[in-house]
C-alpha cells in the first residue's frame, strides 16, 4: 500500500483538468493506497457545501482525507460550518509534515 | 536513484519566447543529468504527439522568430534517448486528437490504469 | 531534520503560487528543516535586486506608507533570518534570457545539474507547476 499526498490548487470552474485529479485521488485510493488531497488556493472554493461542485468533493472525501488550507478558506472567508461534509480545515506546515513522512509521494496539481 | 514521472499538461504556453517547450527541455537535460525520467503527457499537451505542427512564421516588425519549438521533434528526440513517454487515451479522444497522427513510439493508457502506473516511480511531479 | 527541494516555476505578481510557495517553504524552515529552492523559468524573477515598490495612486498612499516588500525582499528574508537553513538556485539559462542575473544576496547561479544533485540528496521534492 503506497502513501500519497495530493495537493490540489485549482478548481472545476476554472480548469476542468481537476476533474482528473479528483479521479486520480480516487482510484487510487480504490487501488488501497493512503490518500490525502490537500485543497489549497482557489480550489477550497468547491468545498463549500453551497457550491454546486460540493459534491465532487463530497464523493472525494468517502474515499480520502480531504484537508482545506485554513489561510486559503481564511482568505476566501469560508467558515468552518460552510464546509462540505468530510472536510477539515489544516494549516500549510501539514504539507510539510506530510511530504517529508517516509514512503509518500506527493503530486501537486 | 529515484525513478521519476514527469506529468506535463499544459502545453504550447510560451511559443514565441522559447526555443522548446520547457519542460521537455527540462526533463532531457534531466535525462542527460543521470535522472531516470519518464514522460507522461495529459489533457491538451497530448497534442504535442501530432506530427507536423508548425509554429513557423511569427514575425513583428523586422524581428523574426527563425527557429520556433518543434516540439513533435522534441518528444521524438525523448524517445530515441530512452526516455518513456505515455499519453492518456481519454485525455485524446475527448479531444479529438488523432492517434492516427501521432509520432512514433508513445505508449497510450486508460485513466484507469494511472493509479498503477505511479506505483512505479518515486516521484510523481507536474510542471 | 530533513531537507526539502522545492521546484518553482511561475513568476512574481501573476499566480497564487508564489504565496503558497513562500508560506510551505517558511514552514519548513520554522520547523528546523533545510531547504533547497530552484527556482525555474520565471520564478528566476523573484529575486531579482532592482525591483522597487511603489506609491498607490487610489489610496493616495506613498510608498513608505504602503511599506509593501517585493518579492525580493521575501527572499532575502529567509536567508537572513534562517542562516546556513536555505540554499537557492536560480536556472543560469532561464535567468539569462529574462535579464534577470542580478539577484539579492543568497540565490546564485545554476542549472539542471544541481536540481538532480538535489533531488538525490532531499528526503522529498516537491515541484510545483505552472498553470
Amino acid at each position: 500500500m503506497g502513501k500519497y499526498l495530493l495537493i490540489e490548487s485549482r478548481d472545476p470552474f476554472d480548469s476542468a483538468d481537476v476533474r482528473n485529479s479528483y479521479e486520480l485521488a480516487q482510484g487510487l485510493a480504490d487501488d488501497a493506497n493512503e490518500v490525502t488531497v490537500f485543497l489549497v488556493q482557489n480550489a477550497v472554493l468547491p468545498a463549500r457545501k453551497a457550491s454546486s461542485a460540493s459534491g465532487q468533493v463530497q464523493d472525494l472525501a468517502s474515499k480520502a482525507t480531504v484537508l482545506a488550507d485554513d489561510f486559503s478558506l481564511r482568505e476566501r472567508g469560508i467558515t468552518g460550518d460552510e464546509l462540505v461534509k468530510g472536510v477539515t480545515s489544516a494549516e500549510i506546515g501539514t504539507v510539510v509534515d506530510l511530504s517529508l513522512e517516509d514512503g509518500r509521494k506527493v503530486i501537486w496539481h | 536513484m529515484p525513478k521519476v514521472l514527469s506529468i506535463v499538461e499544459s502545453a504550447y504556453r510560451a511559443t514565441l519566447e522559447e526555443q522548446d517547450d520547457t519542460i521537455l527541455w527540462l526533463n532531457h537535460m534531466l535525462k542527460n543529468n543521470g535522472l531516470d525520467v519518464t514522460i507522461l503527457l495529459r489533457a491538451n499537451a497530448v497534442n504535442y504527439l501530432v506530427k507536423g505542427q508548425d509554429a513557423t512564421g511569427l514575425k513583428f516588425g523586422t524581428a523574426e522568430l527563425k527557429h520556433p519549438p518543434v516540439i513533435d521533434k522534441d518528444v521524438a528526440d525523448l524517445i530515441e534517448k530512452g526516455v518513456p513517454v505515455y499519453y492518456v487515451k481519454e485525455d485524446a479522444d475527448e479531444r479529438g486528437v488523432p492517434e492516427s497522427k501521432f509520432i512514433e513510439g508513445a505508449k497510450g493508457i486508460s485513466r484507469k490504469e494511472l493509479p498503477g502506473l505511479l506505483e512505479g516511480f518515486e516521484h510523481v511531479w507536474h510542471w | 531534520m530533513a531537507t526539502l527541494t522545492v521546484a518553482l516555476m511561475d513568476p512574481p505578481y501573476e499566480t497564487p503560487a508564489t504565496t503558497t510557495a513562500f508560506r510551505i517553504i517558511d514552514s519548513a524552515l520554522q520547523k528546523g528543516h533545510s531547504v533547497n529552492v530552484f527556482a525555474y523559468e520565471g520564478a528566476v524573477n523573484l529575486a531579482m535586486a532592482g525591483q522597487a515598490p511603489h506609491a498607490n495612486p487610489v489610496k493616495g498612499t506613498t510608498a513608505e506608507e504602503e511599506d509593501h516588500p517585493t518579492t525580493k525582499d521575501w527572499v532575502a528574508s529567509l536567508f537572513t533570518t534562517y542562516p546556513g537553513k536555505v540554499q537557492w538556485i536560480n536556472c543560469g539559462l532561464c535567468a539569462d534570457e529574462r535579464g534577470a542575473n542580478d539577484a539579492v544576496p543568497g540565490p546564485v547561479r545554476g542549472s539542471p545539474k544541481e536540481f538532480v544533485e538535489w533531488i538525490n540528496a532531499s528526503d522529498q521534492t516537491l515541484v510545483i507547476p505552472a498553470k
